[in-house]
């Protein structure tokens, strides 16, 4: 009886490990998909590196000049798009005076579509901000770390003119900024090269420029040591990082009704790993025996 | 119907496409596929063009010809022709005959990169982190920075030692590599957390987009 | 000619990049040698293009297998070039409303996006399969993962909400980043930047095999 079981169950562990990957694949798109009809809130906790970056902007008077760096294409757009828009958000709110531009060529484009649903906010329309005055979108330039190298000199030699073609020179809010020494704040929305350990190599260890950033949730990690020196003010990691610092914010977005999915989605995953491993270890006992 | 609904539609079916090779590979993934690939050769050709091409060679050379035109003198422009042609000799390596001459503007590029990223990467990844791993062992009257402290001067440490390869792993120094070990194992433990954390962000968005933008089932 | 020419070029170029840090008045010579950079970097992937449509067309020209998708491809490439090229305003082909803009956003990005998007099912199939805690760093590595995977989301904190607050599993995801994932990060940001400077001076120096040194 009990040879008769054990066959059963060795074939049951077996089963278990060479099941279809499909089936695999079905629970994955339903872990995700399901929670997305919910609106559940989750306590989201607020880790000390995302409460750095949002003293880093809360900190600054009004008036203050940040530089927004978009760095990223649409892939990232899930990750990196909330925390585009919290940024604006936290900025306007704050009267603080923004730069954008892009060392990708997607990036302006994110800007602006980040832009247009910031702009959909009432207490922001009330501001009645201003192109040129209040924020101003310079555009791509080729260039990758080169554009960063030489922005710490002049942003004129690198953006001669904005991402509509205005010469600089006649955009108020550029006056007067010549090179990072003129600006307070340097935010960088990053994905992969160039990005944000472009910004500290060359704009925060040449130029000693205050940075801030925001990664996708692959880089995140290998910016701690540069957050453990100093040079690097603080970081949003993921979509997670994005979600942190909308709660700080008080300004619940994208990134805070994705949680769900993501903590389902987490779950379902050490679910299979943990399944994994007791398939892999009955079996390998039972082979031993 | 409005381009916008079409394009939601158009956008839509090709999220379709690729995800019907989870299913298995079929002729709607390879077209889907062969699109992607032949979409995104054209969109880097028409940025290249656009803002690289045109701005850093072009307009330099038309700035070069104007001042040769206007004021009769040779302006230091014209050496982005230099550039061009070391940019024309990079096409030759489709000629088989004549293709060794595009060596000359690979090895201008690794060049570049070379010094470019010698004082960076030494600077930046190499002093400055040094200088962040010189930190007190002991911190009196906190013992959560004292420990913290420790563990990222061993943790430094060890791993370094661990990518020491030219001394075998033997004895003390082989058994701080182990610890090393140990380190980069959770190092990349991290890693692969935040990796599915990415991924799945990713698929988060495609999917919102499905229930959302075109079936309009989530508000 | 052929081997002397490339080494010698590395050389001076690396050579300016290095020096210009140090002596100012030679960021005149860096700044031209970046802009060319970036021209040859232009026509690299014009190459890279041009060699894509070539394979492709031969394909079709030879009826290769899954020749009709090497005509996807092409199509494809017209599809968005010709109206980047001609259609699209010129030098502001990337605003909102123009034709480019339009594909970008409805057919380049969807398929971009989808693309990565995969991954997730595989990084899923694959932790099932071959996630195994065979040893002791194995089953570190499986541990770190589970704690940043859990912590890192809610259900972490509720999974631990037993225990004190600043020792629940979230708790734990923060300091492992903060330390031991920081020091591994740093140690191989070290290794790199280390590896990285020992080549960039064997390239200069021409020593490097494979770019033709000895």
């Amino acid at each position: 009886m009990n040879q008769e079981n054990s066959q059963e169950e060795k074939s049951f562990w077996e089963k278990l490990l060479s099941i279809d990957r499909r089936i695999i694949f079905l629970f994955i798109a339903a872990a995700i998909a399901v929670p997305l009809f919910f609106k559940v809130s989750m306590h989201i906790p607020v880790t000390p590196v995302v409460q750095e970056v949002y003293n880093a902007i809360e900190s600054l008077p009004a008036g203050s000049k940040v530089l927004v760096s978009f760095d990223y294409d649409p892939a990232s757009m899930p990750e990196l798009q909330p925390m585009a828009e919290a940024f604006f958000r936290h900025a306007f709110r704050n009267d603080l005076k923004v730069i954008i531009m892009g060392l990708w060529p997607q990036g302006p484009l994110q800007a602006n579509m980040a832009l247009e649903e910031v702009f959909k906010d009432e207490d922001i329309r009330a501001k009645n901000l201003q192109y040129g005055i209040d924020y101003v979108n310079l555009g791509f330039t080729a260039g990758n770390e080169v554009v960063i190298d030489r922005m710490g000199h002049s942003f004129e030699e690198s953006y001669p003119k904005d991402g509509q073609g205005t010469p600089l020179s006649e955009l108020p809010l550029m006056k007067g900024v010549k090179n990072y020494d003129n600006v307070d704040l340097i935010y960088s929305l990053s994905a992969g090269y160039p990005g944000t350990q472009e910004w500290v190599q060359y704009a925060v260890d040449v130029f000693h420029v205050k940075l801030a950033a925001g990664n996708t949730a692959v880089q995140a990690p290998s910016m701690y040591p540069y957050v453990q020196t100093g040079q690097l003010a603080g970081v949003l990691g993921g979509m997670k990082g994005g979600a942190e610092y909308e709660t700080v914010l008080g300004i619940p977005g994208t990134a805070v009704r994705y949680m769900f999915s993501q903590a389902v989605a987490h779950a379902v995953i050490c679910l299979f790993i943990i399944i994994g491993n007791l398939a892999f270890f009955s079996l390998r006992k039972r082979k031993r025996s | 119907m409005s381009g916008e609904v079409v394009g939601v539609w158009i956008g839509a079916i090709l999220t379709l496409g690729i995800f019907s090779f989870l299913y298995k590979d079929n002729p709607f993934y390879k077209f889907s596929e062969a699109l992607f690939v032949g979409v995104s050769a054209g969109y880097w050709f028409v940025v290249i063009f656009w803002q690289y091409f045109l701005p850093k060679l072009v307009d330099n050379l038309a700035l070069a010809y104007t001042v040769l035109s206007t004021e009769g003198r040779i302006d230091y422009h014209w050496v982005y022709l230099i550039g061009g042609a070391l940019g024309v000799l990079m096409l030759l390596r489709l000629f088989p005959n004549v293709g060794w001459l595009s060596r000359w503007s690979l090895a201008f590029v690794v060049g570049t990169t070379a010094g470019l990223q010698f004082t960076r990467y030494l600077q930046s990844n190499g002093i400055i982190q040094v200088k962040g791993t010189i930190l007190p062992l002991f911190v009196g009257g906190n013992l959560h920075t004292t420990i913290g402290n420790i563990v990222i001067v061993v943790g430094t440490f060890c791993g370094l030692i661990y990518f020491f390869f030219s001394k075998e792993h033997k004895g003390a120094f082989g058994g701080a590599a182990r610890v090393g070990i140990w380190f980069l194992m959770i190092t990349f433990g991290a890693l692969f957390g935040y990796t599915v954390m990415s991924r799945m962000s990713l698929l988060i968005g495609r999917l919102d987009y499905l229930f959302s933008n075109w079936l309009g089932l989530i508000g | 000619m052929r081997r002397e020419v490339p080494l010698v070029l590395t050389a001076m170029v690396g050579l300016t990049m290095i020096i210009a840090h140090f002596i100012p008045p030679f960021n005149i010579l860096k700044d031209m040698f970046e802009d060319w950079f970036f021209i040859i970097a232009a026509f690299a992937i014009y190459l890279g293009v041009l060699n894509l449509l070539r394979v492709n067309a031969d394909k079709i020209y030879k009826k290769r297998r899954d020749w009709p998708f090497g005509v996807v491809v092409i199509l494809g490439f017209l599809v968005i070039t010709i109206p980047g090229l001609f259609f699209s305003g010129g030098r502001s082909f990337s605003e909102l409303g123009t034709p480019f803009y339009y594909l970008y956003i409805h057919v380049y990005y969807p398929l971009s996006a989808t693309m990565f998007a995969l991954l997730a099912f595989f990084v899923a199939s694959a932790s099932y399969r071959a996630f195994r805690a065979r040893n002791v760093e194995a089953t570190m590595l499986l541990v770190a993962a589970f704690v940043l995977m859990l912590g890192r989301v809610p259900i972490g904190d509720w999974i631990t909400a037993w225990l004190p607050e600043g020792y629940r599993l979230g708790n734990a995801a923060d300091w492992i980043m903060d330390f031991p994932q920081t020091a591994g990060q740093r140690a191989i940001m070290m290794g790199i930047a280390l590896g990285v400077v020992s080549s960039a001076l064997r390239v200069i120096l021409g020593l490097e095999k494979a770019m033709g040194g000895d």
